[in-house]
Parts: structure tokens; C-alpha cells; sequence
């Protein structure tokens, strides 16, 4: 009997293979979420949806930096109300785990939006709390312990199906924030979201985003994704998904060794491709082969014996 | 992607030619997007205003043309820029028209064709026969007449004003029914807006000729990340701009009907 080496779970859902998608990186459409699962992601999170629409900010929302990008998107979406017939449509046709990444500005929009997406197909939730370039919401209420844990625990109250806190780099103390939402509630943690930077052109003396402060994601932030990871792994019982720069299944396995018992992937949708997902899953699984292990989650956290 | 492409580079603009009463070109001095084949686009940067997709009208040695119609906040102020202002570019971006032989078609509708008129630079001397239906509302906006006429074969040059006040009086698609049923075309290529393509689209499948068109969606990030500009299944910055029959086949039930707004929601096109 063969066993897919791949296969992993957590919280409750199971997925095919350890990667997913990252929530902003073609995230609109039930057909583009597709295209990932074809490319090979064992699941996928959509674009962070709000109770209303917003239109994000005007170009330049993303300038290249060394090894990596700098974004300000400034969270463009439809809206919840509009994006339920994506979320169905997603449903229907997508044969891995549809996560729906939710924001808001208070703990009652959160859990408003939360049990609209959950209603229209969602089979986890991702809370943003983490968004580092929007006023009053994002990285604003995962700095605040005490509305992080009272987000959490709405959204908990409200719905039936798995919690994920999406945590930010931007903190003094990590730690602390995953503990008050684990304390809350959260099934799972996803580590991290970008790192607050921005760019400066010389020739115009202009800050190039038109929000002139951004979050770097790709390869730059890998190193300091994987030390937050590998801290929360020491710090809490929950599963963890890795997030931030992963582009090779050496990135991947660097996390899962690490603590992560998944990985999410974004950036390099765009640095190589949507199947880029393939492209790690079949490293993954080699390397598993060559080192003798029969399952991705017998690696997880195994880094931490030394 | 090479993140080379990616990286914003100032330039000045070199130098900027009116075409009509809307629109201008502007050829900007960037080794990397002189390379751009027909068919790819590049991010323009406005400084402290707005980062435009535009596709490439020509490219040599270390120049890249773009023709502009002044149509909002972003083009009315390039409009207003002169030659020595510094602008910034990443690219060039997205596929290309695949350089077909034999008997060829091309249909611009408005700055759409910009790029058809940068193919047909590079097809004239390989193509049997170069032919070119280009159509505007009214005389004064007709592009690159003189351009076009000096690169097809012989009374090649079909136009149409809406108006009537040159060439016939119609749209662009008009005359396609009568010069696809006389002539076998080997391919057809379009560039313009989104109904006329869809027109056109479905007219050479009627006839079962070979086609390509370019696309045209809102678009942030240029690379393939946000997913700003998706049809279908496709990513019309990376996947596109250039879509050949078999795909927009596939994409049937969002051509010319539907795309996404600043905000992600499906609009009308
Ligand atoms: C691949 C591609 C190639 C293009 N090539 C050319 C070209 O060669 N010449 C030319 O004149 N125009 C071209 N366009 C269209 C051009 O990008 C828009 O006209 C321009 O962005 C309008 O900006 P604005 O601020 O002046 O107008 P706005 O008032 O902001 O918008 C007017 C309309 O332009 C479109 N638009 C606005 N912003 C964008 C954006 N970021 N991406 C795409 N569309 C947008 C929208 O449909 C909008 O309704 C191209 C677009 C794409 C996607
Ligand atoms: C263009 C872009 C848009 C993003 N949008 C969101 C978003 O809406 N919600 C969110 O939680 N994270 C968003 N992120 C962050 C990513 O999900 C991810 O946490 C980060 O980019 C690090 O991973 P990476 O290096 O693999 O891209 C976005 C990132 C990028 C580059
Ligand atoms: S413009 Fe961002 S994916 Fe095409």
C-alpha cells in the first residue's frame, strides 16, 4: 500500500500536500484560485475580503527590491457581500481546501464578514491581522493584545469551521501576540506577513509606492520568516504554516524542520509561476525519499533537537 | 521573470510627436524595453501620479516608443510632459504576437494599433500579402496612416471613420465579413477595444482562420502576483497581453462582457 508522503493536516483540514497558496497573490477569482490547484497547492487562501468594498490604492503598488518586493496594494476588494459568489463558485470547482482570508475594522465586522464566508462555502478562515500599510485594521489590531484577542474570539463564536491568525513581523515581541491568540482560540497560526519597508527613487528624490510605505515579501524576508517560525514552534502547541519567501522546496523543508507543519506561498507565483507549487512538492518529496522519512509531518519541528 | 525587468529605471523622455488630437507618442531612452517584441507592454511611472500599463509601438538600439491617448488623471498629465522629464519603466512585460507568414490581416481600433503597426514594422518584408484595417471615430483620430500605408502591400490600408469624414463610413469590423470570404487569410491579429475584438473574434472562427488578439486589463502590478487583470484562467500581464483563438475560446463567457474593477469586482467591460 502506497502512502502519499505528502499528505499533511491541521486543524481539522486535510490537504493533499503541504503548500498553499499565500492570501493577495492572485486571490479573486474562483477560476485563478484554480489555476493554483493546478499548478499544485494542496489549498489556497483568497484575497483578504472586508465588509465593503475598497479600491486599494493607485499605482505604483509594487516596486522591485533586492531579492524581494515592496507592496502596497492597500487592500483592493469587492467586499464580502459581492465575493460569496466567488467564495460558491470556488466551492464547487476547486478540489482542495478553499481558505477565505477576512479583515476588518472592529471584532464585529470580523465576525460579520467570518460567517458570511463561511456561509458561502469557506472551509477555514484566515484572519488578517497582519496587513502592514492600512490604517485600523491589519498589523493596527494585531499589535493591540487586547483586540486581538477579542477579533479572535468573535470570529471563534461565530463559526464552526477552523481559525487560522495570519501574525506580523512588525511587533516587538512575537511570542506574546501568538499566545493571545492562541489563548483566544486559534486552531492554527501562519507566520509571517510582510515586513514594513518602502523605496526611494534617487533621480526623482520621490518614495516610489504611492502609499510610500509598503511590506517586502520574497526571498529577503526568508531568513526572518524562518526565525519566527522556528520561535513559535518553542512557544505554542498550535500548528504552524510557514510563510515568507518560500520559493524552492529547500525554503519549504527549511521550514517544515523548523516547526511549520505547511507552507504558504506568494511571491513566487510571480518569480517562477503558478506552477511553482509542483515544482517544490516534487522536491519535497525527494528529499523525503533520499532522507529515509515516509511522511512530510515526520519532519516537522525536528531541527529544534539540536 | 527576471527581476532586472522588474526594477524601475528613470529615463528621460527623449522626445514626444503629436499623432492626433489625443493622442501623442513618446520615445524614452531603456536598453531593456528597446528589446520588447510586438505585442509586449511596459509599467510607465508618472511620478506622484499614476504607474500606466502602454503597449510598445517600436523599440531599436536603446529607444522604446509608446503611443498614449490622453484619456484620464494618469495620461492627461504625460500629456502635459515634455521632452527632459524624467519618467520611470519596468519592462517590458508578457508575451508577444507569434511572427506568422503568408496572407495577413491586422485590425486596430484606436491606440490598439500601436502595437499592430510595431508587428506589421517587423512581418512586412517576410509576409505574401500585409493588409490593415484601421478605423476612428473621425479623420483627425486615425493613427499612423502614413506608417501603415508605407508597410502593407499594395492598397493594403482599409479605413474607416464612424463619422464619414474619411474612408468608409463604419466600424472597423465592417468590412472583415467581405475580406475574409474573398481572401484566405493565414492569421489576423487585433489590438483595440474589447466588443470589437470579440467581433472579430468570432467572425474568423466563423471562417476558421488562424487569430490573435491583445488584451487589455486594469493592472497593478505588471508580474503575474495580484491577480488584478485575470480572465479566465489566465493572467493578462503575464499569460497575455497577445491571446490566440484556442484560448480566448476558453475564455468566452468573460470576452467582451465582464472584467474586474480597482476593487476586485466583476464590472462590465
Ligand atoms: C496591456 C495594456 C496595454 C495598453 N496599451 C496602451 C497604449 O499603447 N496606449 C494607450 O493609450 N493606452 C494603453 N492602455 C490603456 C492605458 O493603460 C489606460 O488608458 C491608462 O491606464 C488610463 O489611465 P488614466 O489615469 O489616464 O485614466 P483613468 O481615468 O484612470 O482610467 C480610464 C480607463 O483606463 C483604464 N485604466 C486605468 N488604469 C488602468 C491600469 N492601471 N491598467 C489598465 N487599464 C487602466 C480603465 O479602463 C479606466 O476606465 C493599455 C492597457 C493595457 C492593459
Ligand atoms: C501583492 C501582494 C498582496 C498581498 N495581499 C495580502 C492580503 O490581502 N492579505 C494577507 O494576509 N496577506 C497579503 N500579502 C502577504 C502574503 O500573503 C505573504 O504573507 C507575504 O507576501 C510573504 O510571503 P511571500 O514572500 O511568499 O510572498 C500580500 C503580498 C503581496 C506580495
Ligand atoms: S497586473 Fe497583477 S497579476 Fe496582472
Amino acid at each position: 500500500m502506497s502512502r502519499n508522503p505528502l499528505s499533511t493536516s491541521f486543524a481539522g483540514l486535510k490537504l493533499r500536500n503541504p503548500t498553499a497558496l499565500a492570501s493577495g497573490i492572485l486571490g479573486y477569482t474562483a477560476e485563478s484560485l484554480q489555476r493554483v490547484v493546478e499548478g499544485g497547492a494542496g489549498a489556497v487562501v483568497t484575497k483578504s475580503v472586508g465588509a465593503a468594498p475598497r479600491m486599494g490604492y493607485a499605482n505604483p503598488t509594487v516596486v522591485q527590491a533586492n531579492c524581494g518586493l515592496v507592496n502596497a496594494m492597500g487592500l483592493p476588494n469587492p467586499g464580502i457581500d459581492e465575493f460569496v459568489e466567488e467564495i460558491a463558485h470556488a466551492k464547487i470547482i476547486l478540489q482542495a481546501p478553499l481558505i477565505v482570508s477576512v479583515f476588518g475594522y472592529s471584532a464585529e465586522e470580523y465576525a460579520l464578514v467570518a460567517e458570511k464566508a463561511v456561509a458561502a462555502g469557506a472551509e477555514a478562515l484566515e484572519l488578517n491581522v497582519s496587513c502592514p500599510h492600512v490604517k485600523q485594521t491589519g498589523s493596527e489590531i494585531g499589535q493591540n493584545p487586547r483586540i486581538l484577542a477579542e477579533v479572535v474570539a468573535k470570529v471563534k463564536g461565530a463559526v464552526q469551521v477552523p481559525v487560522i491568525v495570519k501574525l506580523s513581523p512588525n511587533v516587538t515581541d512575537m511570542a506574546e501576540t501568538a499566545r493571545v491568540a492562541v489563548k483566544a482560540g486559534a486552531d492554527a497560526l501562519t507566520a509571517i506577513n510582510t515586513v514594513k519597508a518602502m523605496a526611494i527613487d534617487v533621480d526623482t528624490t520621490l518614495p516610489v509606492l504611492s502609499n510610500t510605505r509598503g511590506g517586502l515579501s520574497g526571498p529577503a524576508i526568508k531568513p526572518i520568516a524562518l526565525r519566527c517560525v522556528y520561535d513559535l514552534y518553542e512557544t505554542v502547541e498550535t500548528p504552524i504554516i510557514g510563510c515568507g519567501g518560500i520559493t524552492t522546496w529547500k525554503d519549504a523543508v527549511e521550514f517544515f524542520l523548523a516547526g511549520a507543519i505547511a507552507v504558504q506561498v506568494g511571491t513566487a507565483v510571480a518569480l517562477e509561476n503558478p506552477n511553482v507549487f509542483h515544482a517544490i512538492n516534487r522536491g519535497v518529496k525527494a528529499y523525503l525519499k533520499k532522507k529515509g522519512y515516509g511522511s512530510v509531518k515526520e519532519i516537522v519541528g525536528i531541527a529544534h533537537r539540536a | 521573470m527576471h527581476t532586472a525587468l522588474n526594477t524601475l529605471r528613470t529615463t528621460p523622455i527623449l522626445s514626444v510627436k503629436t499623432e492626433s488630437p489625443t493622442v501623442k507618442t513618446y520615445t524614452l531612452k531603456d536598453k531593456l524595453c528597446a528589446k520588447a517584441k510586438p505585442g509586449q507592454f511596459l509599467m510607465l511611472w508618472i511620478p506622484g501620479v499614476d504607474e500606466i500599463p502602454l503597449s510598445v509601438m517600436y523599440a531599436e538600439n536603446d529607444r522604446v516608443s509608446v503611443t498614449v491617448k490622453a484619456v484620464g488623471d494618469a495620461t492627461r498629465h504625460l500629456h502635459s510632459m515634455k521632452p527632459g522629464e524624467t519618467v520611470g519603466v519596468r519592462g517590458p512585460f508578457g508575451n508577444c504576437f507569434t511572427e506568422a507568414s503568408g496572407k495577413i490581416l491586422m485590425v486596430g481600433g484606436g491606440t490598439g494599433t500601436a502595437p499592430l503597426l510595431f508587428l506589421a514594422r517587423r512581418l512586412a518584408t517576410k509576409a505574401q500579402r500585409l493588409s490593415f484595417v484601421v478605423g476612428a471615430k473621425t479623420k483627425t483620430e486615425l493613427l499612423f496612416l502614413k506608417e501603415l500605408n508605407a508597410v502593407c502591400t499594395e492598397q493594403g490600408v482599409i479605413t474607416t471613420t464612424e463619422d464619414g469624414t474619411y474612408g468608409l463610413q463604419c466600424l472597423v469590423t465592417e468590412p472583415l465579413g467581405k475580406l475574409l470570404a474573398a481572401t484566405k487569410f493565414d492569421m489576423v491579429y487585433t489590438c483595440g477595444p474589447e466588443l470589437m475584438v470579440s467581433k472579430i473574434f468570432n467572425l474568423t472562427e466563423q471562417h476558421g482562420i488562424s487569430f490573435e488578439a491583445s488584451l487589455e486589463r486594469l493592472m497593478r502590478c505588471g508580474i503575474g502576483l495580484c491577480g488584478s487583470c485575470v480572465i479566465g484562467k489566465y493572467r493578462v500581464c503575464r499569460d497575455g497581453p497577445v491571446f490566440n483563438a484556442a484560448q480566448l475560446s476558453e475564455v468566452k463567457s468573460e470576452l467582451g462582457i465582464s472584467k474586474l474593477g480597482f476593487d476586485g469586482e466583476r464590472i462590465p467591460v
